[in-house]
């Protein structure tokens, strides 16, 4: 446990510290993690602070369908605030426990790929020699192609080999593997770059001397000491990894239609925007478009902030 | 010279092969290519003998060999989706695609250059800041998301432009054009726009650091004291070196449009090669998605290839590389 006294002095370093410094000094910045901690808070608790919960049939009613949102006609009402779509689905609720998929998908494919990229730059920088030339070899001919289309790929893979009915119980689980897969090349390679420098030091020199094992030295020793550049590519990655996300479940092989991310209600809405009802598409649209941004400045912010040579 | 090119040959060989391994294997072994060929009641004995009869129990390497020779040819085999064999398949799709990453690329080059040179020479002026915010949102947004808004607006809202298909088709030979008819032309505009919004943020981001870069140096301001105008300095000397990174990146975006195109003809349905792949992913056609794998792949070699020649022919000090003199550049 921390001492009341203790937690105050870590408070106060903290509030003295460069990085809360420059956060306090980008206006700009506090706009995004204001924006950021609303849409996690407000997707979070999405079950209690929802007003319906649209994806439970005995709650909608086709009567509601397809009513515009408040402000931007006179026959809506205040029950649903941006609005229903054809079914009858409050767009407010959709797009709560929405991004609540979306975040989770983005964060676990994140946090997947940072663990395939630090084994696959562990492994490479430590063996080096054969081991080393395959990984990065694998690395570069990923790099060629973009990372949408290396997901689209795993994706079609995993659908050839399980059928369809199960490919929907599972998709979630497919989704963050497929776009965590896309995305660990560039982790690798800072974490094999990190590792080249670290492994000639003393301290491992130290380690090796006293007889641990590789596996220990790699992640006890090494490991701490790349996690920094690590989490800066995390920060910046998490924004690529949620368009990812949408993009696949919007191409319709992503989240299927029953527990919809904001990629597959903008599809959804999408299918009738032609009709005139644009508030079912542009809403999910808003939230993903301020989400993205608003973690694309927040990963800039604290790039700039970590890296003492761009000051 | 020749060892350049050679070499940049073999690795792009190496970076094929690697590439058709992968799509071997997910032709292969996803899925039963003998299951997609016959109907139900086909016996076990017919199959086998099918199953020898197209080479599948050879060993892999030899397997391998005759999917790359075949690959080579356009034999893909038969779609499982519809019964048409792939090379067809993609041979109907390709014209739109290759038209829509075009009129993409021009788009983005024509204007992310002029606007990249003006945020560069005017930083600080109102304009520029307003454009480098506007650019930062582009980065930001997922593609299929620009292209909605754009349907929305100049579509459903305005009416002004067609928001799916290729709109009236010429055929020329194998090739149909959208470049002859006047609907054909305004089909392509909201599809262009949305897949080089994000290759022009690029290219105004690269030219805009590049140009802040070049002004600084010695020479411009050598340039600058010899008298000459403004309009030499900034595009004789200034642009010109700032178009070794452009080309490259520009380059390089190419291939990655044709892969985006995959976003942006969902979102027009528009009847190319991406569309395709994406109905190829969604019912595991197997076939199709190893097609289109190796011709992306091969897309993307050759213009890496490409890209690195016309870096030798436009940077002299790395033709010069070689001779001693070269080291230390300017």
């Amino acid at each position: 446990m921390i001492s009341a006294g203790r937690l105050r002095d870590l408070l106060h370093r903290a509030a003295g510290s460069d990085v809360w410094y420059s956060f306090r000094s980008s206006r700009v910045t506090e706009v995004a993690a204001c924006v950021v901690a609303f849409v996690f808070i407000a997707s979070f608790l999405a079950p209690w602070l929802a007003p319906h919960t649209p994806f439970d049939p005995a709650t909608i009613s086709l009567t509601d369908g397809l009513k515009p949102p408040v402000l931007f006609s006179a026959d809506a009402d205040w029950t649903f605030p941006l609005g229903t779509d054809e079914q009858g689905r409050d767009v407010l609720s959709s797009i709560m426990y929405g991004t609540r998929l979306s975040l989770v998908v983005g964060l676990c494919a994140t946090i997947f790929a940072m663990f395939v990229g630090i084994a696959a730059g562990l492994i490479a920088g430590y063996a080096g020699g054969a081991t080393d030339a395959l990984i990065m070899r694998i690395a570069d001919v990923q790099l060629t192609f973009p990372a949408i289309l290396t997901a689209l790929l795993i994706d079609g893979i995993v659908r050839g080999l399980i059928s369809v009915q199960r490919h929907d119980e599972i998709a979630l689980f497919v989704i963050i593997g497929a776009t965590g897969l896309s995305f660990w090349v560039q982790y690798a390679r800072t974490v094999r770059g990190s590792v080249l420098v670290e492994r000639n030091k003393e301290y491992v020199q130290a380690a090796r001397v006293i007889g641990l094992p590789r596996i220990l030295i790699m992640v006890r020793h090494v490991l701490p000491n790349v996690m920094g550049p690590v989490l800066v590519i995390a920060t910046i990655n998490l924004g690529l990894a949620i368009i990812t996300e949408a993009t696949l479940s919007f191409l319709g092989v992503g989240l299927p239609p029953t527990s919809p991310s904001l990629g597959t209600l903008i599809r959804l809405g999408n299918e009738v925007l032609m009709s005139g009802d644009w508030w079912i598409t542009i809403f999910p649209g808003i939230t993903l478009a301020a989400l993205v941004l608003s973690v694309n400045l927040l990963g800039d912010w604290l790039r700039d902030a970590l890296n003492p040579k761009l000051r | 010279m020749i060892a350049f090119i050679l070499r940049r040959l073999l690795q792009s060989i190496a970076v094929m092969l690697a590439v058709g391994l992968v799509a071997f294997f997910v032709f292969q072994y996803v899925g039963d290519p003998i299951n997609g060929m016959v109907g139900q009641d086909t016996s076990m004995e017919e199959r086998n003998e099918l199953r020898e009869k197209l080479g599948l129990n050879d060993p892999a390497p030899i397997q391998f060999a005759r999917f790359m020779l075949n690959a080579a040819q356009g034999k893909f085999g038969l779609s499982y989706r519809v019964s048409q064999s792939v090379g067809g398949l993609i041979l109907e799709k390709l014209p739109a695609t290759l038209e829509l990453a075009l009129c993409a690329a021009l788009f983005a080059l024509c204007v992310g250059v002029p606007m990249g040179v003006y945020t560069g020479l005017y930083p600080r002026h109102w304009t520029s800041r307003w454009l480098q915010a506007v650019s930062l949102i582009g980065i930001s947004l997922p593609t299929f998301l620009i292209g909605i808004m754009l349907i929305l607006l100049f579509s459903v809202i305005l009416g002004w432009l067609p928001s799916f298909g290729r709109g009236d088709t010429v055929s020329l030979g194998w090739w149909t054009s959208g470049f002859f008819t006047w609907s054909g032309l305004k089909a392509l505009i909201l599809p262009s726009i949305t897949l080089g919004l994000f290759q022009l943020t690029l290219i105004m981001r690269l030219v805009r650091s590049e140009m802040l870069e070049v002004m600084r140096t010695d020479y411009i301001k050598f340039a600058r004291a010899r008298g000459l105008s403004d309009r030499a300095i900034n595009f004789g000397h200034a642009l010109k070196n700032t178009m070794v990174p452009v080309i490259t990146i520009t380059g390089l975006q190419l291939g990655s449009i044709i892969a985006f195109a995959i976003i942006t003809e969902t979102v027009f349905a528009w009847p190319g090669m991406g569309q395709l792949f994406v109905q190829s992913v969604q019912f595991a056609d197997v076939p199709v998605m190893a097609a289109y794998l190796i011709l992306v792949g091969f897309f993307f070699v050759v213009i890496n290839l490409i890209v690195d020649m016309l870096y030798y022919a436009v940077d002299p000090r790395l033709r010069a590389s070689g001779s001693p003199r070269a080291a230390g550049g300017h």
